[in-house]
């Protein structure tokens, strides 16, 4: 059924990303909604637009509080969430604890960014059924007992009998009270995912041009990993030697001198042939570097190992180029004269941060 | 639309019955068992199935929606000012839920129908919304998309221009200034084509029927929680409900630090005032007697308690029940503050406890609905057709970027000069925007 509110709704989406009414674009806030997931806070981009009017500066406001706490003590920072709710129209609303699964992130870039679900290769002949402990039962066995869940039942049980005594705060479940995890099984056709990240680690990668690699590779890594039941990762580094390093190394290391790209691709081309045959993988590979190859002749070398092996093997090859405080090199341009029109070589430029999201977007929006 | 089910409806019944043997007299009213996605559109629309099409209602949707799934927040109750009264229910709501919703949603209903700021507003207007919306519509077609959502977005930066108590007479009316009803004013006199003019009385009806909901946000919410309580407490619970009831009550009146939850304080004022007036603490005598123990103990055994917060609910607003019944007890139990703002450290502070000062500046905020009072002094300023705002200052600046974008939107509508003349750090200014630059003076 298609919602009256749709149309608003995307109408609002495009001014935020300043596709329509470019005046509103000044208007947008970043609000966001901050939770938490495992031990991780994450925080969910919440973009609203304020429409100017008559209104009182809110920092010589101040307003009417309510809570514990001496005079002169500190609320918080300016800006944060010590304003008074103004008495408003505003619906009633009722605060929750939050978590945030990885498979919710995943959903939401994936509507944030409109992402295509992906058509896997291979034959998904074989299917698994995929448990996910996702519902509670009155009944089951010992070792899936809810603690928590048992013990508040208790709790009302005894409240509500009279049992309970604040003083000797007791709680003992009976049977009725206990509560079980239960799981549900899906069947779902089973898809090997193989990602080879590769990163250029030459003198002139700095700290940011990292940060934004890894903040870009996370995200890539939730959206396939939501994908595919089955995803290795594989990490290459190269200045003008490739190597295959750990995860931990891949975001830290710092190494300086030149860069062939080449043996990066190299190497890449051997982990395929001896670990991923390409008819019962999927395989990835993201190329974040600044574009400065030593050499016309081994940019040459790269388009070769690209042409005949790698872009055959794959079903995406993705190139983000990274501006380093050296500028942006040559390679982009070279890749993108070179294939003009192979659907599976996307590239993108990275100029900072802010163009995280379209490059995610450009990489994995055409459902590959 | 869904037919209540079946068990549901009964539970209605039972306590429509309930709210009305205890003296409540509503509209009937009209429930609806919805989706959670469905009742966050209905949400975003401000209660209404159906409102014009405009961005600012997506995201409001937007809003609710990433704030429902990832749990941060549910809204509980959602009904609207009509003859009969909407209201919805969520069908993933336990049954508890649904006869908290009810009894809380009839409480609204009387509300509505009882409080004096009301006595104006529109009762049919589910329908009115809705023609509204084929209004704007139709003006889509034949004006375009962009250029009409353009100039509702004009409008609605001078959607707080208005005055519930001097709302600007129309046509037959010579203008007499000052005029508070700004957008009624220029709804009139501003040169605008018939389809513009038509869009701006709109908007500015659908500000009137909010208005008393902004008037009364505090005592409305703070009647409903009372009635939901003592409905459930003396009569709809079961046994076994008393815990969940307890906690889902205690949520909705939670108070955060640093913020203030209009239900709460609503609750512990109409708590306190039927407390008050069973045992006749009031009048000249008991304000008189300066022994705090006599005072504490004072009971007269009057039991007028429930004829006086039905008395309040009737003839108050937010604005007099605040300054009448917010005892220094109640603020204390309440724990409220007044916080600032703290410029050399950057942060907000508590400030003071004292009850005169928290009284004050709650009452200063629920002013003119916390907007600055403007009005239109002259319209021919200057001899050029200005059109002449005058800000009442009150001791805080208006923030004075907003105040340009907002006057460069107003030039939009008036097509000659506008002005503004206010107090910014302390001295008398006149800004000005004449359609191409901004100026400044003093004044």
């Amino acid at each position: 059924m298609i919602r009256k509110i749709d149309r608003d709704y995307h109408r609002f989406k495009d001014i935020i990303k300043g596709r329509i009414k470019q005046n509103l674009k000044k208007y947008i806030t970043k609000g966001e909604l901050v939770g938490a997931q495992g031990k991780n806070v994450i925080s969910v981009p919440l973009p609203q637009i304020e429409i100017p009017r008559f209104r009182f500066g809110d920092r010589e406001m101040g307003g009417v509080g309510q809570g514990d706490g001496k005079v002169g003590q500190v609320l918080g920072k300016a800006q944060e969430d010590a304003k008074a709710t103004a008495a408003g129209n505003e619906p009633a609303e009722h605060a929750l604890e939050v978590e945030v699964s990885l498979e919710d992130l995943a959903k939401m870039l994936s509507e944030e960014l409109k992402l295509p679900r992906i058509q896997p290769k291979g034959s998904g002949q074989i299917t698994h059924a995929v448990n996910r402990y996702s519902s509670i039962r009155q009944s089951g066995t010992e070792g899936l007992r809810h603690f928590k869940r048992t013990y508040k039942e208790a709790l009302k049980r005894q409240i509500a009998q009279g049992e309970y005594n604040p003083q000797n705060p007791v709680v003992v479940p009976i049977k009725r009270d206990k509560r079980y995890r239960f799981w549900k099984s899906t069947p779902r056709p089973q898809f090997n995912a193989a990602i080879i990240y590769i990163m250029d680690v030459s003198g002139s990668m700095g700290d940011e041009q990292k940060e934004i690699v890894r903040i870009e590779s996370f995200w890539i890594d939730t959206w396939l990993r939501s994908q595919y039941d089955h995803l290795v990762c594989r990490y290459i580094i190269h200045d003008a030697q490739a190597r295959q390093v750990d995860q931990d190394t891949f975001y830290h290391t710092r190494e300086s001198g030149g860069t062939l790209i080449s043996s990066a691709y190299k190497l890449a081309k051997q982990m395929i042939e001896n670990e991923f045959p390409q008819d019962q993988w999927n395989i990835y590979i993201f190329h974040f570097s600044d574009g400065d190859n030593w050499s016309g002749e081994d940019t040459k070398l790269c388009v070769e190992l690209l042409q005949y092996h790698l872009l055959p093997w794959v079903n995406l090859f993705c190139y983000g180029q990274v501006e380093s405080r050296y500028g942006s090199g040559q390679f982009i341009k070279d890749l993108r004269d070179m294939f003009p029109a192979d659907e599976k070589l996307v590239t993108s430029k990275i100029e900072d941060k802010e163009a995280i999201y379209r490059s995610i977007q450009e990489f994995l929006g055409k459902g590959k | 639309m869904k037919r209540l089910a079946h068990d549901i409806e009964a539970l209605r019944k039972e306590i429509a019955s309930m709210a009305k043997g205890y003296g409540l007299d509503f509209f009937e009213v009209v429930f609806e068992l919805i989706d959670p996605a469905h009742l966050n559109e209905i949400a975003a629309y401000g209660g209404f199935p159906t409102r014009y099409p405009h961005w600012r209602f997506g995201m409001d949707f937007d809003h609710l929606t990433k704030g429902y799934d990832y749990g941060f927040q549910k809204i509980y109750e959602l009904v609207i000012n009509n003859d009969p009264c909407y209201a919805y229910l969520m069908n993933t709501n336990t049954l508890l839920d649904q006869k908290m919703v009810m009894a809380h949603v009839y409480a609204h209903a009387d509300f509505f129908k009882n409080n004096f700021c009301f006595k104006q507003t529109h009762r049919k207007m589910m329908d009115e919304m809705a023609n509204h919306a084929c209004r704007v519509r139709s003006f889509q077609e034949q004006w375009g998309e962009e250029e009409v959502e353009s100039f509702i977005d004009v409008c609605l930066s001078l959607e707080n221009l208005i005055s519930i108590y001097e709302p600007y007479g129309g046509k037959a009316t010579q203008p007499k200034f000052p005029v508070r009803d700004i957008l009624g004013f220029l709804a009139v006199h501003a040169p605008l084509p018939d389809w513009q003019r038509d869009l701006l009385s709109l908007i500015r009806q659908e500000a009137y029927y909010f208005a008393p909901q902004l008037q009364t946000k505090i005592m409305n919410e703070g009647w409903a929680s009372y009635w939901h309580s003592k409905i459930l407490t003396e009569k709809a619970l079961k046994e076994k409900e008393i815990i969940d009831f307890a906690d889902h009550h205690a949520a909705a009146l939670s108070m955060r630090p640093g913020q203030m939850n209009p239900y709460k304080i609503g609750i512990e004022i109409f708590r306190d005032i039927e407390d008050r007036w069973n045992r006749g603490k009031f009048g000249p005598e008991y304000e008189a007697c300066e022994d705090d123990e006599v005072k504490q103990d004072w009971n007269q055994q009057l039991g007028l308690g429930m004829k006086k917060i039905f008395e309040v609910r009737k003839n108050y607003n937010d604005i007099t029940f605040i300054d009448e019944f917010l005892t220094s007890q109640v603020c204390e139990r309440l724990q409220l503050y007044v916080y600032g703002y703290n410029k050399r450290n950057g942060t907000y502070e508590i400030l003071d406890r004292d009850c005169n000062k928290v009284k004050q500046k709650l009452l200063n905020s629920l002013t003119n609905f916390g907007s600055p009072l403007m009005e239109i002094r002259e319209v021919d300023f200057e001899a050029c057709g200005g059109l002449l705002l005058y800000h009442h200052h009150e001791g805080v600046d208006l923030k004075i970027s907003e105040a340009k974008e907002t006057l460069e939107r107003l030039e939009k509508i008036w097509k000659k000069t506008v002005y503004v003349q206010t107090v910014l750090n302390g001295e008398r200014r006149l800004l000005l925007y004449d359609g191409h630059e901004h100026k400044e003076r003093s004044a």
